[in-house]
């Protein structure tokens, strides 16, 4: 008699496929490396990006794991989806970019120095507390990591935003808040902090 | 025959970008359009929230969907982000009847059901096909003569493609402007990103975009930017002073929300459109084109 034993653990490329699940992707095996979406891509066009989305695909592909894990490139994308549009192999990019930077968020391992994690995690925050976003909370969770020089160039702006009555001065809240807190639960099951 | 239509505001239009709510609401009830605001809404998850956890942020934009499919109208919201967000998320559930089940048992804690069947509309998108360039065109007042403005699409109005949109060369933008009478002036970025939340997560590169943007719109002519959401507002006007420290340059270019050039150009007070809010004075580009808007 043969023991059943279980399918081998999937590797890196099966892992990032699988997180592309939501969108309508075609698999990252497709990619033919032809550089539409570095080419094509603002961020990585100003020189911003550790590694070009081109290379960051074909690094997924060599199951390099932890140079993928230890990019910026995820982390810059703004979600333009230039990439998405023109890539000729119909590969979603701007979405394999939201998947890694998930994957990096749960394997913790994304880059000490990056605003991002920290910036999504405390908007998510936000919005379970009270059902909208409230910008002064978010500032604290960059202002910080910010240069003097920056920061005081932030403050001046929101100053300016403020005397033009464009600053929010309390936290809004929506009404079935009760309601909008236990269907979250539906979803993560995990008692409020 | 007035038209009417499920809104969702957004969180950016509740402060930040009051005077595109503002304006919206005077200009499509001077278009018969009407424009009711989803009950309770809350925060379609921008885009930081398919950061984190995707089955959430696609509950989030079902719950908006969900009150107004009660109301039995069609979607529509202003921000091109609150767009893409609640369109994708309709697409993609309908597509996965699983997915849908699951978040309907989460919505049954707020006594909803979401089944799909209110679409999702960007509001220039409304303006242009339901109400009509010919019908904007009837109804202007004030044209705005010889503005030399720079229709900005930014990202996510267009992209991801939604259906079957011309995301590489579409002149909707354009054609609006011009029913109003103002002359839109061709230029190579305005299809470009403006940064989004980088400027925020990733300064440097989003500052830099913003310049880009900025210069080519200007040397292209423009006199005044015209967009389609708030994100893209607050990062071409209120971060320009922040680009001319950082690179030196002196750019000093307004940025109006399409809904408060419409406004104008229908007769509306510049005061009504929240014009006045700005950081960038719209006075000059405005008083070129002889529509100083009539006052407060």
């Amino acid at each position: 008699m043969t023991t059943q034993t279980m399918e081998k653990k999937l590797d890196f490329i099966g892992e990032i496929n699988n997180l592309l699940y939501a969108s309508t992707s075609n698999p990252l095996s497709s990619c033919i490396q032809c550089g539409t979406c570095s080419g094509t891509c603002p961020v990585a066009a100003g020189g911003f990006m550790s590694h070009t989305p081109r290379r960051i695909i074909s690094m997924i592909r060599a199951n390099r794991k932890d140079e993928t894990l230890r990019a910026n490139t995820y982390w810059y994308c703004a979600s333009c989806y230039q990439c998405t549009v023109r890539c000729p192999r119909g590969i979603d990019i701007a979405e394999l970019m939201y998947a890694l930077k998930r994957y990096s968020i749960w394997k913790t391992e994304y880059g000490k120095d990056l605003i991002g994690p920290t910036f999504s995690e405390t908007f998510v925050q936000t919005i379970m507390k009270s059902g909208r976003s409230y910008e002064p909370v978010l500032a604290t969770t960059y202002l910080f990591s910010f240069g003097f020089q920056d920061m005081l160039q932030e403050a001046a702006t929101a100053t300016g935003l403020m005397l033009k009555g464009r600053m929010p001065l309390l936290p809004p809240r929506i009404k079935r808040l009760e309601n909008f807190k236990r269907m979250v639960r539906k979803i993560v099951p995990v008692e409020e902090k | 025959m007035t038209k009417k239509y499920a809104y969702f505001p957004g969180c950016s239009l509740e402060k930040m970008a009051r005077s595109y709510h503002e304006s919206a609401m005077e200009t499509t009830r001077a278009l018969d359009v009407e424009l009711e605001e989803i009950e309770d809404w809350n925060c379609c998850g921008a885009t930081t929230y398919f950061n984190i956890d995707e089955l959430l942020a696609n509950t989030l934009c079902a719950r908006n969907l969900a009150i107004a499919e009660q109301a039995k109208l069609d979607v529509v919201a202003p921000c091109s982000g609150c767009y893409k967000n609640m369109h994708s998320a309709r697409k993609h559930l309908k597509h996965e009847p699983d997915l849908m089940d699951h978040i309907n048992v989460a919505l049954a804690e707020d006594d909803l059901r979401f089944t799909g069947t209110s679409e999702v509309r960007h509001l220039l998108d409304v303006l242009v096909r339901d109400v009509g360039l010919d019908e904007v065109k009837k109804r202007v007042r004030r044209p705005l003569t010889g503005l030399k403005v720079a229709p900005y699409y930014g990202c996510q109005i267009l992209r991801p493609r939604k259906d079957h949109e011309d995301v590489e060369s579409p002149r909707f933008f354009e054609d609006l402007m011009s029913a109003i009478g103002a002359d839109p002036v061709e230029y190579r970025l305005k299809l470009r990103c403006c940064g989004g939340a980088l400027l925020i997560t990733n300064r440097e590169a989003a500052l830099s975009l913003v310049r880009n943007l900025l210069e080519n719109a200007v040397q292209s002519g423009a006199a005044l930017i015209a967009t389609a959401c708030p994100l893209c507002q607050v990062n071409l006007e209120c971060y320009q002073k922040q680009v001319n420290s950082e690179f030196g340059t002196d750019l000093n270019v307004p940025v109006l929300y399409f809904t408060q050039l419409v406004g104008l150009a229908l007769g509306i007070p510049a005061g009504k459109l929240g014009i006045g809010s700005e950081l960038v004075s719209v006075t000059p580009a405005l008083a070129s084109a002889g529509n100083g808007g009539g006052g407060r």
